[in-house]
């Protein structure tokens, strides 16, 4: 039955009144974290302490050089609290139009004070922290894009994970042997790719439940590359030392302050991602394709009644979302360290799907998103270097932190997330 | 002048169906050709024959005279035809624009050309009188301009052959006036179009020459001019049916459900009933009208207990039931036939018998205690069968194997055989063929002249104005008129439904000129 538009008495006084709490929520949460940044930091800093954040690439290769930014810590953190505590007066008394935004920029405010206070009396590497983000958000973000073109067809694509991580193996692999690393991506490509058929045989073709399907191909495929690690890749090193590949700074770009070292000097599967991540933009929301995916994702049987091949789009889609989950793989071995170890992708994949749904399915929020993950885990392990004097908290810690607080922002920047309608759902020609 | 269009002996088997058997069915150039039949008749399936959807066992196809194979959508899109199916197939999240492309897309380059289409949109639209606008999203439009939508798809794809599979079911009467008048405007630029209905009245009014269908055969063909409703619904179900009913003035007693300043949730969590009051008196049936979305379904899912209520009282039969239990409100005599039988109504899986005693089990005869008695529960499966006509091999079949007709009859049969002094029905007819609602109808009335209080929703206008005593609108959460069913007609109701106030009904639309009812049409 076609749905109506609901009565406009829907804000009746009931929702008002409900949408008043919940502004009234925000508005407390931001005082909280006013309080917060008070208590925590503010309290264990002393005056005439300084914060240095260095700006500029640590090797030597700088064109155009930053000052550092020097910040007095207990001011910086007053100005801060200040700051988030005045945010959540004016959301408790008026209210912001756009809270969402603002609950953004408070839990940003929230890590910048956490910055401040880490680094007091010392020094971080600001710019180091941005580098190693982008590199730690690159599998991430192959996985998000993996995702997008999976279920932007309405298939669900739990198999990332596994795809990466034989792409990860088949790329050290070939690359050892034959000593040409661009032969080990393509063959994690294909690879994974392999496991995309078969992940779109078994979810169109004979309608199995797309979870269990993708859970067969994550198990096969973390059994299959620890028995083959096991058995010939640990005893045989020839077959584990593929190489990596080289950092090339993009001549021009790589020199604009800031930016450049961040984003235009890495390798070359990262600039790899930047063009998937536009070219999946402008293919879903530009192109004749992109307009069937997304007809296909929502509605395959319109699509069908206008004569698009449902099977097919699904088909193309499955297998170069696989393929490009393969490209993430082989970040982890010959992007990165050079070899294979027994499950080496460490949950990448899934949070990659994560980052697809926070980024509400689109390219640029899926990169965005694997982003704010990948600046967690550089956040967390430049904090441990800062030692356990300067940051009296456990690692473990550390390590749920940068996440919780990503989880807070997307969940409220975001807000409630829509997948594709039919997403999951085997389609039956009648 | 050969024909656009000859179907010629179309059969098609489905397993233990004989879904269309030999059809024959030639459609003129600029007419409007009516395919009536009730549901289950074969309608559909034939269109969808046409459309490419399935295959025919036997038969062929000719188009201007020419024999043509069509083997799927893209075919039948090439040969010119085009379907508005019953189901929207319209992508919710996608532009206009982007909807009526799909599958036929502009690109430049590798680009798709938004603006050529919008474009060529906007002059189709102004052709025909299809006022929409290509940059909206289909989901933010009501339901009467999806059905523009769907329309423009088709003649965006330059089709001379306009399929509509029900085109109605989902319109108020003002929408399919205006669905009318742009169907009479493309068929005078000499569009063909095959309009699929088991509404008799539209039938008359709009088609040029209709053929009835009956199981899955051709009962008849003639043109709408030597027509009438009566001659047709016979043709239809295979035997003579009451077009009206003969219904004896109520006689209103006692009040028996009343609520008062109802406040109701929907699932979003919007206030879907905002400040409805209502009395319904024994004896009487009181219709609540109104477009789908309204409140309705809110409202009776707050009555029967089955969505609580934030605000307001009920009181049935004088005992306080606001927010009580589905089962405290069916012991106070409440009967309830629920919006959508299959979901709320029966549990598909379970036999016949079952579902006749799965709100009266735990009472003797069928219990004693903790121990049911299957026994009883067959014997009044038996009985009622009978009772209700229930068209079933055995009481013990799953209630999922019976047609729409036949279980809303069983429901009917739980609800009517034990003794109530209210009855709540919710689009009891929706989807049913003339036979069925004509059934149902005469038993409503029955319990009405037994001194039940009736709340009948229904988003049929005809029904409403044939049964109920009074009329209730329903607009926006509120009942925005009460009224005598004698001392308005139904485009005055209708004006309500759309949101004009009794005042401006009154004055606008035509007096009530017929005390005839018409309840099957």
């Amino acid at each position: 039955m076609a749905v109506t538009t609901a009565p406009a008495a829907a804000l009746g006084a009931y929702a008002a009144r409900r949408e008043r709490r919940k502004a009234i929520a925000y508005g407390v949460f931001f005082l909280l974290v006013a309080a917060a940044i008070f208590v925590l930091f503010v309290r264990n800093s002393a005056p005439g302490m300084e914060s240095t954040f260095k700006l500029n690439p640590a090797t030597r290769e700088r064109v155009i050089e930053v000052p550092d930014l020097v910040v007095p810590t207990r001011e910086t953190l007053l100005v801060l609290a200040g700051l988030a505590g005045l945010l959540g007066v004016y959301q408790v008394v008026r209210g912001f139009r756009r809270v969402v935004l603002v609950l953004g920029l408070v839990a940003l405010m929230f890590v910048a004070a956490f910055l401040v206070w880490a680094v007091r009396d010392k020094s971080i590497n600001l710019l180091g922290i941005f580098t190693f983000a982008v590199a730690a958000a690159t599998p991430i973000a192959f996985g998000a894009m993996s995702g997008v073109m999976c279920e932007r067809s309405g298939v669900i694509n739990i198999a990332i994970e596994g795809m990466m991580l034989t792409g990860a193996m088949m790329a050290v692999i070939v690359s050892s042997v034959t000593g040409q690393i661009w032969f080990g991506l393509l063959a994690a490509v294909l690879s994974a790719g392999v496991l995309g058929v078969f992940l779109a045989v078994m979810a169109i073709r004979f309608r199995v439940d797309q979870i269990i399907a993708g859970t067969a191909i994550n198990i096969f495929a973390l059994g299959i590359t620890s028995f083959i690690s096991q058995r010939f890749l640990q005893p045989i090193p020839a077959l584990n030392s593929g190489g990596v590949f080289p950092k090339v700074a993009i001549p021009g770009l790589s020199q604009v302050p800031l930016i450049g070292p961040i984003f235009f000097n890495q390798t070359p599967i990262v600039y790899l991602l930047f063009l998937t991540v536009i070219l999946i933009h402008f293919m879903l929301f530009y192109t004749r394709w992109g307009l069937r995916t997304r007809a296909v994702g929502e509605h395959p049987r319109a699509a069908d009644t206008l004569g698009v091949n449902v099977f097919k789009i699904r088909y193309v889609n499955v297998i170069i979302g696989a393929m490009i989950a393969g490209i993430g793989g082989a970040y982890f071995t010959i992007g990165s360290v050079g070899r294979f170890d027994e499950a080496i992708t460490a949950g990448k994949g899934f949070i990659g799907l994560a980052a697809m749904i926070f980024g509400r399915w689109t390219p640029f929020g899926g990169f965005g998103a694997a982003l704010i993950f990948g600046f967690s885990d550089a956040l967390q392990a430049k904090l441990q270097v800062l030692g356990k004097a300067q940051v009296p908290i456990p690692t473990e810690w550390l390590l749920i932190l940068p996440y919780l607080i990503t989880m807070i922002v997307l969940a409220g920047v975001v807000g409630r997330t829509v997948a594709p309608a039919a997403d999951g759902k085997p389609y039956v020609k009648e | 002048m050969t024909p656009v269009l000859e179907l010629r002996n179309i059969t098609k088997r489905f397993p233990g169906v004989l879904a269309n058997d030999h059809i024959n069915l030639t459609l003129e150039e600029g007419e409007i050709h009516a395919l009536l039949g009730e549901n289950g008749a074969g309608k559909s399936t034939l269109m969808n024959i046409l459309y490419g959807l399935y295959h025919p066992d036997e038969g062929e196809i000719y188009i201007r005279g020419q024999r043509t194979q069509i083997n799927g959508p893209t075919d039948a899109i090439r040969q010119g035809i085009g379907m508005v199916h019953q189901h929207f197939m319209l992508v919710p999240v996608l532009t206009v624009t982007e909807n009526v492309m799909l599958g036929n897309e502009s690109v430049k380059g590798l680009v798709l050309d938004r603006k050529a289409v919008a474009a060529r949109i906007r002059e189709i639209s102004q052709r025909h009188g299809l006022e929409v606008d290509p940059d909206v999203r289909v989901e933010d439009l009501s339901v009467g301009v999806r059905q523009r939508v769907e329309i423009i798809k088709v003649l965006y794809r330059n089709a001379n052959i306009l399929i509509l599979d029900e085109p109605t079911a989902v319109l108020t009467p003002q929408e399919a006036d205006d669905l009318f008048e742009i169907l009479r405007s493309l068929r005078s630029q000499g569009v063909s179009i095959i309009f699929i209905s088991h509404k008799l009245r539209e039938v008359l009014a709009l088609a040029d020459r209709v053929t009835v269908i009956r199981r899955g055969r051709v009962v008849g063909e003639t043109p709408t001019k030597d027509a009438n409703q009566a001659m047709l619904a016979e043709m239809m179900v295979g035997r003579r049916v009451a077009l009206t009913v003969q219904k004896p003035p109520a006689k209103p007693g006692e009040v028996v459900l009343a609520f008062k300043n109802l406040k109701v949730l929907d699932n979003l969590m919007h206030l879907a009933v905002n400040g409805a009051s209502l009395e319904v008196r024994a004896g009487e049936i009181v219709g609540v009208a109104g477009v789908q979305g309204n409140g309705q379904t809110e409202l009776v899912e707050a009555l029967t207990g089955l969505r609580p209520v934030q605000d307001g009282t009920i009181t049935i039969a004088g005992k306080d039931v606001t927010n009580a239990s589905p089962r405290v409100i069916t012991e106070c005599g409440v009967a309830h036939i629920p919006e959508d039988r299959q979901e709320d109504g029966l549990v598909l899986p379970f036999p016949i018998h079952d579902n006749l005693v799965i709100n009266t089990f735990y009472h003797p005869p069928f219990a004693n205690g903790w121990v049911v008695n299957h026994e009883a529960i067959r014997q009044q499966a038996e009985r009622l069968v009978q009772e209700f006509d229930v068209r079933t091999p055995s009481a013990a079949v799953p209630v999922a194997t019976l047609s729409g007709g036949n279980q809303q009859k069983v429901i009917v049969a739980r609800e009517m055989s034990r003794p109530i002094k209210l009855l709540i029905a919710n689009q009891p007819t929706r989807g049913l063929d003339v036979g069925s609602i004509e059934y149902i109808h005469r038993r409503i009335l029955e319990k009405r002249d037994q001194g039940v209080a009736v709340l009948l929703v229904s988003a049929e206008l005809d029904e409403i104005m044939g049964l109920a005593d009074r009329i209730a609108v329903m607009f926006k959460g509120k009942f925005t008129a009460v009224v005598d069913a004698d001392e308005v007609s139904k485009e005055q109701v209708g004006l309500m439904m759309a949101g004009s106030s009794l005042e401006e009904a009154l004055a606008h639309a035509p007096k009530p000129v017929s005390k005839e009812r018409e309840i099957v049409t």
